[in-house]
C-alpha cells in the first residue's frame, strides 16, 4: 500500500515531510542526534526481535488488544448511528499513550541510552513514560507546567511513586507547550545518554511518523475487530484531536479507504470566536515550533499564543504535521467541541454506559452526541475512547460546583 | 562587499580578533536597547548580534528566555528590531549586524518581505537556529538574493559525517557553538575549543567564530586565540537583568554599567594573541 500513488497513507517522504509540514526544525547540535534516531527506528522495525518484543510487551504489560464494545445504551439513547468504542481506556496506565512509550523506550534500549525524559500536559504521557521508565530500569525526568500540575496533582504523585523526577516547568505559560520547550532544553545538553520520549505525533522527524507507526495498533486492532462483530469496516470513525496522536492512531490504517469518514475533534474552550482555545487547525496559521512546521495557534507577529481546554492534554498551541496535511487535501474532517459540550458528554457517557471518559476522549463523544441522531441506525462508528477519566474528576467537580475535597 | 565580510578583511589585516555582542531587540524597552546598542561600538563590540525576541526560544537558556519575554511585551517586536537597525545604520556605517532568533516571527512576517526589509535596514547576516541546513533553503536563498549572509552552525555533535553538511554552502562566517546545550550554560575547555575550530579550519576558508558559556573578559580572552571572534549574550543580558527594578525598568546608569563590562570583554579580546 506504501508505493500506491494518490495514497493517504504513504506519507511523509524521505525528510519527513507531509506535504509542506513536517520536517526538522530543531538546533544544529540535536540534528546528528535524531537523524540517529531515525535510523535506529528503520532499523529496529524490520528486526525479528524487536518487534517479537514490541509485540510481547503489547499482549501482557499493556493488555491489548483494546476491547471493541457496542455502546448499546449510548446507541439507543441518540437513537441513530450505530455506535462502538475502542476502550483505549483499558490500557495499562489508562490511555493509549502508552502505546508509543513502549515503543520508544525499547529504541532508547537499543541506542544504549540510559536516561529517558518526556514533556507531559495531563500527565497520562508523563505517567506512560515514567512507567516504561521503571520497567526497563531507566532514569526519567517528565517536564510538566506548574499549572498543568497544580490540575493534575494525582498523575503528579503517580509519576513520582514510579520512581521518575517531575520537573516544574515555569517558563512562558508554564504548561505543555513550555514544559516541551524544557525537554528540548535538556535534550540538547545531554544528547550523550538521553533519549527523548515525545507524546505526540509531532517534533522532529521521525517522531510523527515513528508515533503514528506504534499508535496504528488502534486502528488495525480495529478493522479486524469490527470485521469480526459486523463483517464490514465502519462508515466513521471519530477521535479528540490535540496533538492528535490517538486519532492518528485509529484513522491511519483507514486512510486509503476513502469512503471512511474521519471526524476529529478539536478543543473549542470557551468557543472558536473567543481567544481561549485550542483548535489549531480552525483558529491556527502554518508556523514553525517544535521541531515541525505545522499550523500554531500564534498572533500577528508569529509569537506563539496560550491555548486554553478545560482537557490538559488537549490543551497545545499546535497539531501533528500529518493532520495539517489531511486536513488540506480534505481527507479528514476538523470539527470541534466547547468545554462544556465535553462537560456533558463526560457526565452522559458516565450515566449510560459506566465508563468515566477522558475529558479529552469527552470532545469526540460531544461531536458524536451531535451528529448520531441523523444518522441511519445502520451507519456504523468507532469512536477512539483514547483515556479514562479518574484523572479529571477534580476538573469536573470543580466545574459542576461540587466539592470532593 | 557584505560588511561582515569587509569586517573580519580589516581586522586580519590589523592582526586581530574580534568581539561579537548579543543583545535581545527591545530588552526591557525599546528606547534603552537602542540607547545601549548605539553605544556598543565605541564599549568594543566589532560585530553586533541582535536577537529577534520569540515567545519559545528552546535552544536558548533561561537569560535569553526570560530577555524574550520581556522585549515582547512592548509589541511588534519584528517592526521594532528593523527600526532598531535602521537608527544604527544611521550612524554606524561598517559594524556588521546579524539578526539571530527562530524562524516562525520571520515566516509571520512573510520570508520576502522581511529579507526586502532587514536588507534595506542594513541587516548583514542572519542566525536562524531553527534552520538546519535540511530546511534552512527557503530563507537561504532569498536572504543571499538580498545580499545577507545566512551563518551555519556547527557543534560538538557535529561529527565527521556532519561537519561537511553544514559547511556546505556557509556564508558570512561559522558560527561554533561550544557546548551541547543551552545559551548560558556550561563552559567549554579551550583545548576543546582549539580543537574544534581546527577541524573546521581544515574544511572551510571562512572566519570561525565561537559562542555559549562565554561569561568573563578571561574567557572572551582565551577564546580569542583559538578563533576569529568570541560571542558574548548571556552575560551581558544577565548585567541588564540585575539592573531592572521592581517594574522592570532599567535603572539610572544601566547602559553605562552595561556598556563598561562591554568594553572589558573587548579588552579580553584585545588582549588575545
Amino acid at each position: 500500500m506504501k508505493d500506491t500513488p494518490n495514497s493517504f497513507s504513504h506519507m511523509p517522504d524521505e525528510r519527513g515531510h507531509f506535504g509542506a509540514y513536517g520536517g526538522r526544525y530543531v538546533a544544529e547540535t540535536l540534528m546528528p542526534l535524531v537523524k540517529a534516531v531515525e535510523a535506529a527506528y528503520k532499523k529496529a522495525i524490520v528486526d525479528p526481535a524487536y518487534i517479537a518484543e514490541f509485540d510481547s510487551l503489547n499482549r501482557h504489560y499493556i493488555g491489548r488488544p483494546s476491547p471493541l464494545y457496542y455502546a448499546e445504551r449510548l446507541t439507543e439513547h441518540l437513537a441513530g448511528a450505530k455506535i462502538y468504542f475502542k476502550r483505549e481506556e483499558l490500557n495499562h496506565t489508562g490511555a493509549h499513550k502508552i502505546n508509543h512509550a513502549i515503543g520508544q523506550v525499547l529504541l532508547a534500549k537499543r541506542m544504549g541510552k540510559t536516561r529517558v525524559i518526556a514533556e507531559t500536559g495531563a500527565g497520562q504521557h508523563g505517567v506512560a513514560t515514567a512507567t516504561v521508565a521503571a520497567r526497563f530500569g531507566l532514569k526519567c525526568t517528565v517536564f510538566m507546567g506548574e499549572v498543568d500540575m497544580a490540575r493534575q496533582k494525582p498523575n503528579v504523585f503517580r509519576m513520582k511513586l514510579l520512581g521518575a523526577e517531575v520537573q516544574p516547568v515555569t517558563s512562558g505559560s508554564a504548561t505543555l507547550k513550555d514544559a516541551m520547550n524544557d525537554a528540548l532544553r535538556d535534550w540538547v545538553t545531554n544528547v550523550h545518554d538521553t533519549f527523548y520520549i515525545i507524546g505526540t505525533v509531532a517534533g522532529p522527524h521521525p517522531y510523527p511518523m515513528m508515533v503514528r507507526d506504534f499508535q496504528s495498533i488502534i486502528g488495525r486492532e480495529t478493522r479486524e475487530q469490527i470485521m469480526d462483530m459486523e463483517g464490514r469496516l465502519p462508515d466513521r470513525l471519530v477521535a479528540c484531536v490535540g496533538g492528535g496522536s490517538n486519532a492518528i492512531g485509529l484513522f491511519h490504517p483507514f486512510l486509503d479507504d476513502t469512503h471512511i469518514i474521519c471526524d476529529a475533534v478539536e478543543a473549542a474552550g470557551h468557543g472558536l470566536d473567543t481567544d481561549k482555545h485550542a483548535c489549531s487547525i480552525a483558529g491556527g496559521r502554518p508556523g514553525v515550533l517544535h521541531g515541525n512546521k505545522t499550523y500554531l495557534l500564534q498572533d500577528a507577529d508569529g509569537q506563539i499564543t496560550e491555548a486554553h481546554s478545560i482537557s490538559a492534554g488537549l490543551d497545545y498551541p499546535g497539531i501533528g504535521p500529518e493532520h495539517v496535511w489531511l486536513h488540506e487535501q480534505g481527507r479528514v474532517n476538523y470539527v470541534s467541541a466547547t468545554d462544556q459540550e465535553a462537560l456533558n458528554a463526560f457526565q452522559l457517557c458516565c450515566e449510560l454506559e459506566g465508563i468515566i471518559p477522558a475529558l479529552e476522549s469527552s470532545h469526540a463523544i460531544a461531536h458524536l452526541i451531535r451528529i448520531a441522531p441523523d444518522l441511519p441506525k445502520d451507519h456504523l462508528i468507532v469512536l477512539n475512547l483514547s483515556g479514562r477519566g479518574d484523572k479529571d474528576i477534580f476538573t469536573v467537580a470543580d466545574a459542576l460546583g461540587e466539592e470532593i475535597g | 562587499m557584505n560588511r561582515i565580510d569587509a569586517c573580519f578583511a580589516r581586522l586580519k589585516a590589523d592582526k586581530r580578533k574580534a568581539l561579537v555582542t548579543y543583545i535581545q531587540a527591545g530588552d526591557p524597552t525599546q528606547d534603552f536597547c537602542t540607547e545601549l546598542l548605539m553605544g556598543l561600538p565605541t564599549a568594543g563590540a566589532d560585530i553586533i548580534e541582535l536577537g529577534m525576541p520569540f515567545s519559545d526560544p528552546s535552544a536558548d537558556g533561561p537569560a535569553i528566555d526570560k530577555a524574550a519575554q520581556r522585549a515582547i511585551k512592548g509589541g511588534a517586536p519584528m517592526v521594532r528590531t528593523l527600526e532598531m537597525v535602521q537608527k544604527f545604520r544611521a550612524q554606524h556605517s561598517e559594524i556588521p549586524v546579524v539578526l539571530m532568533g527562530y524562524f516562525n516571527p520571520i515566516m509571520a512576517y512573510g520570508v520576502d518581505r522581511f529579507c526586502a526589509d532587514a536588507a534595506s535596514a542594513g541587516v548583514d547576516g542572519l542566525i536562524i537556529v531553527d534552520l538546519p541546513p535540511e530546511e534552512d533553503s527557503e530563507l537561504k536563498i532569498p536572504a543571499a538574493k538580498s545580499g545577507i549572509h545566512f551563518i551555519r552552525l556547527a557543534t560538538p555533535t557535529s561529527d565527521d559525517k556532519r561537519l561537511p553538511v553544514v559547511l556546505n554552502g556557509a556564508s558570512g562566517f561559522v558560527y561554533y557553538v561550544a557546548v551541547a546545550g543551552i545559551t548560558g550554560g556550561k563552559s567549554a575547555t579551550t583545548a576543546d575549543t582549539g580543537a574544534a575550530v581546527k577541524r573546521i579550519k581544515a574544511l572551510s576558508d571562512l572566519p570561525v567564530a565561537v559562542g555559549f558559556g562565554i561569561k568573563t573578559p578571561g574567557q572572551a580572552e582565551d577564546v580569542a586565540c583559538v578563533a576569529d571572534a568570541a560571542v558574548v549574550g548571556s552575560a551581558i543580558i544577565d548585567h541588564i537583568a540585575t539592573g531592572l527594578d521592581e517594574n522592570g525598568m532599567p535603572e539610572a546608569g544601566l547602559s553605562e554599567k552595561v556598556l563598561k563590562f562591554v568594553s572589558q570583554l573587548a579588552e579580553g579580546v584585545r588582549a588575545a594573541d
